[in-house]
């Protein structure tokens, strides 16, 4: 039987009385939402903690998805399911459902968070290469209720690790919008519910010539950090879409990743799916943006 | 600590450790065994309960983070004595061989209905695609369903 190591268990009811907990109780406690990835590194004793603070209760307060005219701004409490039903959000953000479709499972879904899945940091999380791609900005709060953001490459500080200190709790997720948008999301997973052997999301904006304004790849599972790729989206501004640009993207895709060799295919097969991968997300994000 | 959750409409009262798991208190504490446990990493989904109507996978959920809410289990599934028609469905199209994944199955099945009454194949399969059965190969489960789904939309019909 796995269990976790003994803990005392909090329950905050409101963000503020978490952020009280978190200083009082400091790095002994953690957060804990939909707790899919924390409860199974506890039972492995990857992770050790004195106390559990669950803010399930918050997500009157941090689940939302509101759509505005220049940012979707998505409560960190809000999970798995509500993001893959948000037609709103589809509609805004094509790369959204098509990421929630293919994470975890339909029942771990109904549990699993988007800041959660943001705090966990895992480099082959979905979400993850999903805000990259979006130049998402993450909101923390602190104590005395001070707010700071961060754009996804300050956030994500290394594997399991995020800007999020002592004392703080990522509230919301802001996704700026801009016109002539279009995105989409590819994972190759060995059977449903599975970890990424490789994930790719593009994000692209066409300016009224049909030209490329700005495009944003992201990648999960090729290495410790799922950042963007600057030098894909400095090669793609100001281009008119085509394939063999889509190709150029994807060599800088297979090139600049570091993945490894494990049980889910060879560093070789995985620089593979990262070109190929890139270059059909892209193809698909162009089409998007242009109906 | 002492928690207080409703399981199957009854109120329960129990005092436990912190990091006790939904489904060990669901089946040491309270001695409901229908559900089953099996992979602890919430991959097989035999331990499919309800957490306020939605179907969870209790071996990752702390039994007090379901404290004040509703829990309900394979065994509150019959209603006055009747079989669920989801039951009766796994009955007559042998959605099961050894049983064991059948419990969670059920849960999640059943939740599917009441949100789609007439799912398509497709649909069936994505609903239990993170629950693993190792003796039907799923056609028969998926036929249970189509049997319950058809059956209570005739009942809807007659009554």
């Amino acid at each position: 039987m796995q269990v976790p190591a003994p803990f005392e268990y909090e329950r905050a009811t409101t963000v503020d009385h978490a952020i009280g907990l978190l200083e009082r109780l400091g790095s002994s406690a953690r957060l804990v939402a939909g707790g899919h990835s924390l409860l199974p590194m506890m039972k492995l004793r990857l992770a050790n903690f004195e106390y559990l603070i669950d803010i399930n209760p918050l997500h009157d307060e941090l689940g939302y998805i509101r759509v505005e005219d220049d940012a979707v701004r998505i409560g960190a409490l809000t999970r798995h399911r509500e993001l893959l039903e948000s037609d709103e959000l589809a509609a805004a953000f094509p790369i959204f459902r098509e990421a929630e479709r293919v994470i975890a499972d339909p029942v771990v879904r109904n549990r699993g968070t988007l800041g959660g899945s943001l705090c966990q940091a895992d480099p082959s999380e979905d979400l993850s290469a999903v805000c990259t791609t979006l130049d998402a900005h993450c909101v923390i709060r602190g104590p005395g209720g001070a707010e700071r953001v961060v754009s996804m490459e300050e956030f994500h500080v290394g594997p399991y690790e995020t800007a999020v200190g002592d004392g703080e709790i990522l509230v919301e997720v802001r996704l700026p919008r801009r016109p002539g948008h279009g995105s989409a999301y590819e994972k190759v997973e060995r059977r449903a519910g599975d970890w990424a052997v490789v994930s790719a999301g593009a994000a692209i904006w066409l300016g009224d010539g049909g030209t490329i304004v700005d495009a944003r790849v992201g990648l999960a599972a090729v290495g410790p950090n799922t950042t963007g790729i600057p030098e894909i989206s400095a090669t793609l501004r100001g281009q008119a879409p085509d394939e063999q640009l889509y190709e150029r993207a994807g060599e800088i895709a297979a090139r600049s990743c570091d993945p490894v060799t494990d049980q889910r295919g060879s560093e070789e097969y995985k620089r593979h799916l990262a070109d190929e991968l890139t270059r059909r997300t892209l193809r698909k994000a162009v089409e998007r943006a242009r109906s | 600590m002492q928690v207080t959750m409703t399981v199957n409409d009854v109120e329960v009262t129990r005092e436990i450790e912190g990091r006790l798991l939904l489904v060990h208190f669901l089946r040491d504490t309270l001695g409901l065994t229908g559900t089953h446990w099996g992979c602890d990493t919430s991959n097989c989904g035999t331990c499919v309960v309800w957490l306020d109507g939605e179907p969870v996978k209790s071996c990752t959920v702390l039994a007090a983070m379901a404290g004040g809410h509703e829990v309900r289990t394979v065994e509150g599934l019959a209603r006055n004595g009747e079989l669920d028609p989801i039951q009766e469905g796994f009955m007559q199209c042998h959605g099961l061989q050894c049983g064991f994944c059948t419990p969670g199955m059920m849960m999640t099945c059943r939740a599917l209905l009441d949100r789609n009454p007439d799912p398509t194949d497709a649909e069936i399969r994505e609903a239990i695609s993170g629950q693993i059965c190792r003796c039907t190969g799923y056609a028969t489960i998926v036929r249970s369903v189509r049997w319950a789904s058809v059956h209570e939309a005739s009942e809807e019909v007659t009554a």
